[in-house]
């Protein structure tokens, strides 16, 4: 039984293995792809339109709509990011359901991967929203003693995105594999299901806490302006 | 050979003791917060999107208490560092 995809070596070349967590990432980015530019090759305004685009639509529409509640802010900016973000976790947990697929977000590389670019995501939001300087001034709130408290956060919040969608994925694809040896007939299929919601749940999970992040950096110095006037 | 049984005796041990007590706290957390959300929802049904919203968050959050847990008993079973040295030191 192996903990992680990163152990299944497909293809060896010299110092470079190519491991089953790179091939099924490339897998779903293929797939994300291609399902996106045949669903936007022939996209309309008039009533009849393609069930891909409505598709499409209802997944954009939703995901701008919960950016818009949570940032309280134009979502324009923020959803390629966190779209992204959204449907390759999805995608990737989801897929768990085609045998001989291991989810690539059950490797700590990928999530931590991830969660870097969450973490670097939140002051790039932030400066590009007020500048260097204001940024940076909000480490210093409401002390100058709560910096290191300010750094430790986010470096603690990063790890425990990471190990938050990690754990979940990979406990999923355990539980199945430690059932299939035990009662391999029905009770997999059932925990089979549970995974899948897991999946649907952490993917959501992991998008709105990076809309939290990104929202708490970017809002922060605007409320302190309104109390100020 | 006494240390290698010292090892994979203590790892098992742990593993489970870490599941086991470390689920105390997240199982109390979360059902206090599911509790307190639903008492939320009875009492303003109008907010029940931002309600729920607010309660999926937080019980990840809750919830990766015990994940820490599972990963770090799990890394006790199956890629424990210390059982790989036993192993090469008696070769």
């Amino acid at each position: 039984m192996e903990i992680s995809p990163d152990l299944i070596v497909f293809l060896k070349i010299g110092g470079f293995s190519l491991n089953a967590t790179i091939v099924f990432t490339w897998i779903v980015m293929g797939l994300i792809i291609i399902t996106a530019w045949l669903a936007t090759r022939r996209l309309s305004v008039e009533p009849p339109i393609s069930h891909w685009q409505n598709l499409l639509e209802i997944i954009v529409t939703y995901i701008r709509e919960q950016i818009r509640e949570i940032t309280l802010q134009q979502p324009d900016r923020y959803l390629p990011f966190l779209g992204t973000l959204f449907l390759f976790i999805v995608v990737s947990n989801l897929l768990a359901i085609v045998p001989g697929y291991s989810p690539p977000t059950g490797s700590l590389s990928t999530t931590a991967a991830l969660a870097i670019c969450v973490f670097l995501a939140v002051p790039f939001y932030g400066i590009a929203q007020h500048g260097l300087i204001e940024y940076l001034k909000h480490y210093s709130q409401p002390t100058i003693f709560m910096i290191p408290f300010h750094i430790i956060n986010e470096l603690s919040r990063t790890l425990s995105m990471a190990v938050r969608l990690f754990g979940n994925i990979m406990s999923g694809s355990m539980i199945i594999a430690i059932l299939l040896s035990i009662t391999p007939l029905f009770v997999p299929i059932v925990m089979q299901v549970l995974g899948m919601l897991i999946g649907l749940v952490q993917a959501y999970i992991f998008a709105v806490l990076a809309t939290v992040y990104i929202a708490s950096a970017t809002r922060l110095q605007e409320e302190k302006a309104q109390q100020l006037k | 050979m006494a240390g290698i049984d010292n090892v994979a005796l203590a790892s098992i041990v742990m593993a489970g003791l870490t599941m086991a007590i470390g689920s105390i706290g997240p199982a109390i957390g979360e059902s206090w917060a599911i509790s307190k959300a639903l008492g939320a929802i009875a009492q303003q049904p109008d907010e029940a999107g931002t309600i729920t919203r607010t309660l999926f968050v937080g019980l990840a959050m809750i919830e990766s208490v015990a994940i820490y847990c599972f990963v770090i008993s799990i890394i006790l079973i199956f890629a424990n560092p210390f059982w790989n040295y036993m192993v090469l030191k008696a070769g």
